[in-house]
C-alpha cells in the first residue's frame, strides 16, 4: 500500500526508504553470515549457539505465521509437529543413519504426512475448537514420545555423533552448522514470502477473510487449507530436526503445549501475517528472555507485561508498529 | 481387578470430574457470554490453592481458610477484570490469549516472590484425614468424599442459579445471543463482571480444595487449565450443563484410563510393551475423547449457540 502512496510524489528522499527496505534483508543476511567469523574476535562465542537457535525457532515461527497470519488457522499444536521432525531424526540416528541431509529430508517428509493426517481431521472445526483439537493431537504425540522407552521416554535421547553434512564436515562444526542453518532459514523465509505472493497464497488469504465466498467462487477450500497445513507442518518438522542436531538431544519437553503457546505468542508479538513479524517476534522474545535470565530469576513477569503492553498498545504486533511509524514519518 | 477397586476408581474419577467442573463452569461461562478466552483462569485456581494453604497454616480452620481464599481471589479477580480483562472483551481471541498468557507469566512470578519457587505443603484438615468405611471392604478417604459432596452441592447451586433465577436468565440470554440481550435492555457489562467474579470464586474453591491432595506449586494452574479447556470444548462452549456432563466424562475417562488400561493391556500383551503402551494411552485418553467428539460434533456435545 505504501508503494502506491509514495508513487505520485517521487522525491528522491521517498525513493531511498524502499531501497533501504529492499537492501535490509541482504545486509542482515550478510551480517549473520559474517557472525561466526566475527564472534571469536569480540568474545561472543556463547552467542553463536544462541543465534543459531534463534534462526531455527524463526523457521518454526515463520511456518506458524504462514498458517495463522495468511491462512487464518490458529493452531496450538505446532510443537507436536516440531517434535515429529525431531523424533524422526532420533529414529534414523538410532537406526544408524549418519547423513544430515537424509535425516532432515526424512523429517520434512514424515512431519508433512503427520500434519496432513492431523489437518484432515482437525480442519472440520473452526476457531477455538480448531485451536483445541490441534492441541489435542499435539498432546497425543507428547504422551507417545513419553512412552517411547526405545528413545529414552521422558529422559530424552542424546544424539552423541553429529550428523554428516558432506565434504568431511558435520553438525559438530559450530560455524559450518551455523551457515547451514542460516542458509536453510533464508531459503524457508524466501519460500514463504514467495508463496504468500503466489496464487495459492492469495487464495489462502481469501479463505481467511471469507471462506464462504471463496467456496462459492469455486476454490477447493478444504484442499487448499489442508495443503497449507501440511506444508507449514513440513517446515515446522524441519525446524524440529535442526533443533535436534543443535541441542544434540531430543526429549518430549520439546513437544509440551507451552512450547506451542510460546511460539504462538512470539508470532503475534512480532505481527501476524507480516513478512517480518515472525523473525522479529522470535528475536525480541528470545533475546529479552536470555538477557532477563542473566540478571534475575523473575524473568517471566517482565515478559508478561510486554505481552499485555503489546496487546493494548500495538495490536498489530511490533512489525505493525514499525510499519505505521514509517508511514506516518 | 475386583469390583471394590473399580468402585474406588469411579469415586476418584467422580471427585476429579467435579473439581474440573468447578473450573470449567467459570471458564465456559466467561467464554460463552463474553466470547473471551481467559487462560489466566488457571492462575486464579493457583491463587485459591496458595491462599487457602497459607491461611490454614496460619491457624485458621479449614473451612475459614477456604472461604478466605475464595474471598481474596474474588477481590483479585475483580481488580483484574477492571484493569485488564474488561478491555479485552471486544478484541479477537488471539489478543485475549496473548494478554491472559501475559497474566499467567506475571502471576507465576508474583507467587514465586511471595511463597518461593518450591511447592507449598497444604495440610488436610485433621478431622477428615482418615478413611470412611463406605462398604465393609471399601474404606474411602473422608477428604475425597468432602470433595465429591462440595462439588455436587456447588453444581446444584449453579444449576439453580443459572436456570431458575433472574440473574441466571440474563446470563443465559447473554450466552445464547449477546447482541439481542443488549437490545432487550440487559446491562451486559454488569452481567459480564458478575460472571467473571463468579468464575473466579469457583476456580479458587477448586484450587483451595485440591490443594491438600495435589501439589501446591507454580505451574499448577497451567497443568489444570488444559483438562478444563478440554472439558468446555467437549461440553460445548458456554453451556453449564455441557460442562457438567463433560467434566464427569473427562474425570472418569482420565481416572479409568490410568487405573484400568495398564492391567487390561498386561492381560493381552507382553509386560514391557503393555507398560509402555498403557502409560501412553492413559495420558492421551482424554484427548482422544475430545478429538472424537469434535470430529463427530464440531461444536461440542451441548452447543450453547445455535
Amino acid at each position: 500500500m505504501s508503494r502506491f502512496d509514495a508513487a505520485p510524489s517521487a522525491v528522491p528522499a521517498a525513493d531511498l526508504a524502499p531501497l533501504a527496505a529492499r537492501l535490509l534483508p541482504w545486509v542482515l543476511l550478510g551480517l549473520l553470515a559474517a557472525f561466526p567469523l566475527l564472534a571469536p574476535v569480540f568474545g561472543l562465542e556463547y552467542w553463536l549457539g544462541f543465534v543459531r537457535r534463534l534462526l531455527i525457532v524463526m523457521i518454526a515461527a515463520a511456518s506458524l505465521n504462514f498458517l495463522l497470519g495468511y491462512g487464518g488457522m490458529a493452531a496450538l499444536g505446532h510443537a507436536g509437529v516440531i517434535g515429529v521432525g525431531a523424533y524422526t531424526v532420533v529414529a534414523l540416528v538410532d537406526a544408524g543413519v549418519g547423513s544430515a541431509w537424509l535425516a532432515w529430508g526424512a523429517a520434512l517428509a514424515v512431519s508433512a504426512l503427520a500434519a496432513a493426517a492431523i489437518g484432515a481431521l482437525s480442519l472440520r472445526t473452526r476457531g477455538v475448537y480448531f485451536l483445541m483439537i490441534t492441541l489435542a493431537f499435539a498432546q497425543m504425540l507428547y504422551y507417545l514420545a513419553v512412552s517411547l522407552s526405545t528413545y529414552g521416554g521422558d529422559d530424552g535421547y542424546g544424539l552423541y555423533t553429529p550428523l554428516a553434512l558432506g565434504a568431511g564436515v558435520d553438525t559438530g562444526d559450530e560455524a559450518v552448522f551455523f551457515w547451514v542453518v542460516l542458509a536453510i532459514a533464508a531459503a524457508v523465509f524466501a519460500l514463504f514470502s514467495r508463496v504468500a505472493a503466489s496464487r495459492f497464497g492469495h487464495a489462502l488469504m481469501g479463505i481467511r477473510d471469507n471462506e464462504t465466498r471463496m467456496s462459492a467462487l469455486g476454490y477447493p477450500v478444504f484442499r487448499l487449507k489442508l495443503a497449507a497445513f501440511a506444508g507449514a507442518g513440513a517446515l515446522a518438522g524441519l525446524a524440529g530436526a535442526l533443533l535436534a542436531s543443535h541441542n544434540a538431544f531430543v526429549s518430549p519437553s520439546l513437544m509440551h503445549w507451552t512450547e506451542s503457546a510460546t511460539l504462538l505468542v512470539m508470532v503475534v508479538l512480532g505481527g501476524l501475517g507480516r513478512r517480518w513479524g515472525a523473525p522479529l517476534g522470535v528475536a525480541v522474545w528470545l533475546v529479552l528472555a536470555e538477557l532477563l535470565k542473566l540478571h534475575t530469576e523473575y524473568w517471566h513477569g517482565p515478559l508478561g507485561l510486554l505481552l499485555i503492553a503489546v496487546v493494548f498498545l500495538a495490536p498489530r504486533g511490533l512489525a505493525g508498529l514499525l510499519a505505521r511509524r514509517r508511514r506516518t514519518a | 481387578m475386583d469390583s471394590i477397586f473399580v468402585l474406588e476408581q469411579l469415586l476418584n474419577g467422580l471427585g476429579y470430574g467435579l473439581m474440573l467442573f468447578l473450573l470449567a463452569a467459570g471458564l465456559s461461562l466467561v467464554f460463552g457470554i463474553m466470547d473471551t478466552m481467559n487462560l489466566a483462569h488457571g492462575s486464579l485456581y493457583m491463587a485459591g490453592a496458595y491462599l487457602a494453604a497459607q491461611a490454614h497454616a496460619a491457624g485458621a480452620g479449614f473451612a475459614t481458610a477456604v472461604l478466605a481464599a475464595v474471598a481474596v481471589t474474588v477481590a483479585i479477580a475483580f481488580l483484574l477484570e477492571l484493569a485488564i480483562v474488561r478491555r479485552l472483551y471486544a478484541r479477537d481471541h488471539l489478543a485475549q490469549v496473548i494478554a491472559t498468557f501475559g497474566i499467567i507469566l506475571i502471576a507465576d512470578d508474583v507467587v514465586k516472590a511471595i511463597w518461593g519457587p518450591s511447592p507449598v505443603m497444604a495440610a488436610m484438615p485433621a478431622a477428615l484425614a482418615g478413611p470412611v468405611q463406605l462398604l465393609p471392604e471399601l474404606p474411602y478417604p473422608a477428604y475425597r468424599l468432602l470433595l465429591i459432596g462440595v462439588g455436587l452441592v456447588v453444581a446444584l447451586g449453579l444449576y439453580l442459579l443459572v436456570s431458575h433465577t433472574r440473574i441466571g436468565m440474563l446470563v443465559r440470554a447473554g450466552a445464547s445471543n449477546r447482541g439481542m440481550a443488549e437490545l432487550m435492555g440487559v446491562r451486559v457489562g454488569r452481567v459480564f463482571s458478575f460472571v467473571f467474579v463468579l468464575g473466579a470464586a469457583l476456580a479458587a474453591l477448586a484450587g483451595a480444595l485440591m490443594g491438600p491432595i495435589s501439589a501446591v506449586q507454580i505451574g499448577m494452574g497451567e497443568a489444570i487449565l488444559i483438562p478444563a479447556l478440554v472439558v468446555i470444548v467437549i461440553g460445548g462452549i458456554g453451556s453449564v450443563r455441557g460442562a457438567f456432563v463433560a467434566a464427569l466424562l473427562v474425570g472418569l475417562v482420565d481416572t479409568a484410563g490410568r487405573a484400568f488400561l495398564p492391567p487390561a493391556l498386561r492381560a493381552v500383551l507382553p509386560p514391557a510393551l503393555a507398560a509402555e503402551l498403557g502409560a501412553a494411552l492413559a495420558g492421551i485418553a482424554m484427548y482422544v475423547l475430545m478429538a472424537a467428539v469434535l470430529i463427530l460434533k464440531p461444536a461440542g456435545l451441548f452447543p450453547a449457540r445455535g
